[in-house]
């Protein structure tokens, strides 16, 4: 196989199907590294790593922290709420100050979509995103995928339905672009005002109803129903969304066929999806978080592959 | 680009012998020893000594493994290309034991310091020793040599020294390449 296509990872959009496989592939080898006694490997020792948080996150900005670590990358952490971003300080300063100070690789969650590629048209860095608005966030997509993979066995051809706050959900988007490339066959379902009207443009299925789209499926991703994100009310109360699309064991019971469900946190116990079918066998809600690690390690291996050392 | 053939299959499978019995010589029964395959070709080697040391010698139950070292390689960023991982399986417990790296070709020593290296994550053998089938003498860049094996080679830094085995390329025999 040969390196990845791209310098940094933006999006989805921006990998081909070659680049998906090469990810997956090196994270099955890292989920046996992070298996092992000892968890860690030497590869990216001479590797400096920032991650720049403009947003609140715990799984993802733990997630990479550990992924940094088990690859022995030394790992800087800023949050925008301790730094001078507050004192009116421009995302290209703030980024070349830290870059100044020898880091190789930035990892970053911004609240503004595209603020990842704005960053790599303007500093010698790698960039990974780690979620840009309501726009992309392609490792969760990325560690969907090999979730799926690792449940079901492959992706092409498995029916994935993705249901909830599609609107507002980068999770949506950069898993739909994902799962295309590959070769799935994917719905969207929720309410009609959480469901954007280009996904009409992307090939998938559009379902309003739950239970049609649990029959159809074989993994079900439960998306979280995001207040934060919402400025106006899009459906009328909590008990009637839970009502329509929250999923729970006797959905999965009357189902013919057994079916996966996923849910990429943090969970809404009682909303989107009941606490007994979180932690059902069906769930591999955990999983997710494990191969998580596995997936990001794959991606900065990847990327800091791409920076080679000059001889000079 | 030349290649001529130094070793042929009859040559291979007495050097395979001999190496069997100089294990058996200092591993007795096996059952503190486990073998650890080198990725990709040293699990090859690993194959025909496991399925020698049972067919021939009535030695059952080896403990085996297989080893990749990509993770741990000290070039990196280093060279061109891409560096793909294989599989690591170590499904025994490593801590006390004998361990013994088996690869195809030992070259500069690199890949068994990084193999020293990986095999730590799974515990603190009691020993650790190499056999390599080939051994390209004088060619070492760091001061590692193996206690087994086969079948010492003298080549340039610009040849090539390449094993091949019947179950994967048809034939056995080492093959020395000459570039242009």
């Amino acid at each position: 196989m040969s390196e990845l296509s791209v310098n940094h990872l933006l999006g989805i959009k921006h990998l081909n199907a070659e680049d998906i496989q090469l990810i997956l592939d090196t994270a099955t080898e890292f989920k046996e590294v992070i298996n092992r006694p000892i968890k860690k490997v030497p590869t990216l020792r001479d590797i400096t790593v920032a991650n720049l948080f403009f947003e609140n996150s715990t799984r993802t900005r733990l997630s990479f922290e550990l992924a940094e670590k088990r690859l022995s990358a030394d790992v800087v952490n800023f949050s925008a709420a301790s730094s001078s971003v507050k004192k009116g300080e421009t995302l290209v300063d703030t980024v070349n100050n830290i870059l100044s100070m020898k880091v190789d690789m930035v990892v970053m969650r911004h609240p503004n979509p595209g603020a990842g590629e704005f960053l790599a048209q303007h500093v010698d860095a790698s960039i990974v995103n780690a979620g840009d608005g309501a726009h992309e966030h392609p490792t969760q997509a990325l560690l969907d995928a090999f979730s799926i993979r690792e449940a079901v066995g492959t992706l092409a051809g498995t029916k994935v339905a993705i249901v909830g706050d599609i609107v507002h959900s980068r999770v949506a988007l950069s898993n739909v672009l994902l799962l295309k490339k590959m070769g799935a066959e994917v719905m969207v379902c929720g309410p009609t005002t959480l469901v954007p009207k280009y996904m009409y443009t992307l090939g998938v299925k559009i379902e309003h109803n739950l239970q049609t789209a649990i029959e159809w499926c074989d993994v079900a991703n439960m998306l979280r129903v995001q207040h934060e994100r919402q400025d106006l009310k899009y459906f009328p109360s909590i008990a009637e969304y839970r009502a329509q699309y929250g999923l729970t064991m006797e959905h999965l019971d009357a189902l013919e066929k057994p079916i996966v469900v996923m849910h990429p946190g943090p969970v809404n116990r009682g909303v989107e999806i009941t606490s007994e079918v979180a932690d059902s066998e069906h769930s591999i809600i955990l999983d997710q978080v494990q191969n998580g690690v596995a997936v990001r390690m794959a991606v900065l291996y990847l990327l800091a592959e791409k920076r080679k050392l000059s001889k000079s | 680009m030349s290649k001529r053939e130094i070793i042929d299959a009859r040559a291979l499978n007495i050097a395979l012998n001999r190496l069997c019995c100089k294990l058996i010589e200092n591993h007795g029964d096996f059952s503190n020893s486990i073998l650890i395959g080198m990725q990709p070709r040293g699990v090859q080697v690993l194959e025909r000594i496991e399925k020698l040391l049972e067919s021939t010698y009535g030695v059952q139950g080896v403990r085996t493994g297989v080893l990749d070292i990509t993770f741990y390689r000290d070039d990196f960023r280093r060279r061109p290309g891409h560096l793909q991982p294989n599989k690591t399986r170590i499904d025994h417990l490593v801590e006390d034991q004998k361990v013994v790296f088996i690869d195809d070709v030992l070259y500069t020593g690199r890949s068994i310091r990084a193999a020293m290296d990986a095999i730590l994550s799974f515990g603190r053998p009691a020993k650790m020793e190499l056999l390599t089938l080939i051994d390209r003498r004088f060619s070492r860049d760091l001061p590692i040599q193996p206690d087994y094996k086969g079948r010492q080679v003298d080549s340039i830094a610009s040849q090539r020294v390449e094993v091949l085995w019947e179950e994967v390329d048809g034939r056995d025999a080492v093959l020395l390449t000459d570039p242009e």
